[in-house]
């Protein structure tokens, strides 16, 4: 058994030509999905959705702070911002933001517990298929109510 | 007939500010390799072309490098399977870079020797293999050929300049599953660790990348299970076990 220290060390000894430090590929390593599967896609759009979805709860509290001025604010809010059909395209990126993020955040936590791992891709496939068709009809709904 | 190909080969020497790519017309048959294109381009075109490579066969482990932006063993990647006019070939990431398509294994090394699992399989044979006379079997090696492809492909080694990697913990519930007289509990020390079996995000880029059917990312899970099992244990004040 090597000692720890020497597998702590990033860079052993330091090597002739670019350093580990500057080929280590950073955030480029998450966005970058060129090459990459649907696992590591999947990956970064959990990271995406999960930081979109902790903004959007900030800013629905914002909101919901109106509620404390008064009805007549709450009321123009709604007729001048939220039945505008912006929002409404904003509500289905919201929605399959929290798809995503909720159906990939249970494949990742049984996944990554060592539950169904040997079928952690047809567990994939299966969440992408079920988060489609509740967007699809989300989207519908969204329409037939907003219109 | 021979098709001509568009080789874009990342260049980079000790000394250049930055890494430029150079471009060679290949022809190819529908046999051609890339490493059989990369060492034509060394012998006829360019020898200064530095790029490592043994065995010609997905055993050794040395050839990995990224072509058109996956990482590959170019000595079993068919370049007209690419199905691309151009291809592109670059160094493996995560590594650092000695020359052109050289990168340096030493970091990658330090961390899969740590686990110090040995080569040889004691549960398994190799299955169907006729050894000659006087051979009693034919022995089976580990599956990993060590070639840092998973590395490389691992979203998370591109930014945890400490996490033990899909090849090492790979290495390491190998161990556990089959310790062959090896001491086990240093190599899950090293695994359980932030850096560890726990860094871990499951992208499944590392099983999917691996050349060799290893599944590391497989092997982290179960990895997980076994550590989790091991906490639960001396939670309730039950021996933990040895090995498992
Ligand atoms: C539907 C229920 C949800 C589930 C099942 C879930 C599950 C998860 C899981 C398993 C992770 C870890 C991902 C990984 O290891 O790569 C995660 C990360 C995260 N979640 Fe959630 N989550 C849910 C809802 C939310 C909500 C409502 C928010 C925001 C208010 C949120 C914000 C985040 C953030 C910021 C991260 C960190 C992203 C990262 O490290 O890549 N999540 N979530
Ligand atoms: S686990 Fe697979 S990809 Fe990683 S070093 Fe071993 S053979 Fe290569
Ligand atoms: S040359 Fe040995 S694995 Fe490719």
């Amino acid at each position: 058994m090597t000692d720890r220290a020497v597998t702590r060390d990033a860079d052993p000894r330091p090597s002739p030509g670019v350093p580990l430090s500057a080929r280590r590929r950073g955030v480029a390593g998450w966005v970058d999905v060129r090459g990459r599967r649907l696992g590591g896609v999947a990956f970064i759009l959990n990271r995406i959705t999960g930081l979109g979805v902790l903004f959007y709860l900030y800013l629905h509290l914002v909101v919901l702070s109106q509620l404390a001025v008064g009805p007549s604010a709450w009321d123009s809010l709604l007729k001048n911002w939220f039945l505008n059909p912006v929002f409404l395209v904003l509500d289905v990126v919201l929605l399959a933001g929290l798809l995503i993020h909720g159906l990939n955040g249970i494949r990742v936590a049984l996944v990554g517990l060592g539950l169904v791992v040997s079928r952690q891709k047809a567990l994939l496939g299966a969440f992408g298929t079920i988060g489609a068709i509740v967007l699809l009809i989300g989207t519908l709904m969204f329409i037939s109510h907003g219109g | 007939m021979s098709e001509t190909v568009t080789f874009r080969v990342q260049r980079f020497k000790q000394g250049d500010p930055a890494s430029h790519y150079d471009t060679f017309q290949e022809s190819t048959d529908p046999r051609t390799t890339v490493l059989d294109v990369l060492t034509r381009i060394r012998r006829v075109e360019d020898p200064t072309l530095t790029l490592r490579h043994s065995c010609f066969h997905a055993s050794c482990g040395t050839c990995g490098m990224k072509v058109n932006g996956r990482e590959v063993l170019a000595c079993v990647t068919n370049v007209r399977e690419l199905g691309t006019d151009e291809v592109v070939v670059q160094p493996l990431d995560n590594a650092p870079l000695v020359s052109d398509l050289v990168v340096d294994m030493g970091p990658f090394y330090a961390r899969f020797n740590a686990i110090d699992r040995p080569l040889v399989r004691e549960s398994e044979l190799v299955p169907g293999s006729h050894p000659a006379e006087g051979i009693p079997h034919a022995e089976r090696y580990e599956d990993c050929i060590e070639c840092g492809i998973c590395l490389s492909a691992c979203p998370i080694a591109a930014t945890d300049p400490e996490y033990l990697g899909p090849a090492a913990l790979a290495a390491a519930d190998r161990l556990r599953e089959e310790p062959r007289g090896q001491q086990v509990p240093p190599a899950l020390r090293l695994a359980d660790d932030p850096h560890g079996a726990w860094r871990c995000h499951v992208a499944f880029e590392c099983s999917e990348a691996c050349p060799s059917n290893v599944d590391p990312a497989g092997h982290i899970m179960s990895l997980r299970r076994s550590l989790i099992g091991r906490r639960w244990r001396a939670l309730r004040g039950e021996p933990v076990g040895a090995e498992r």
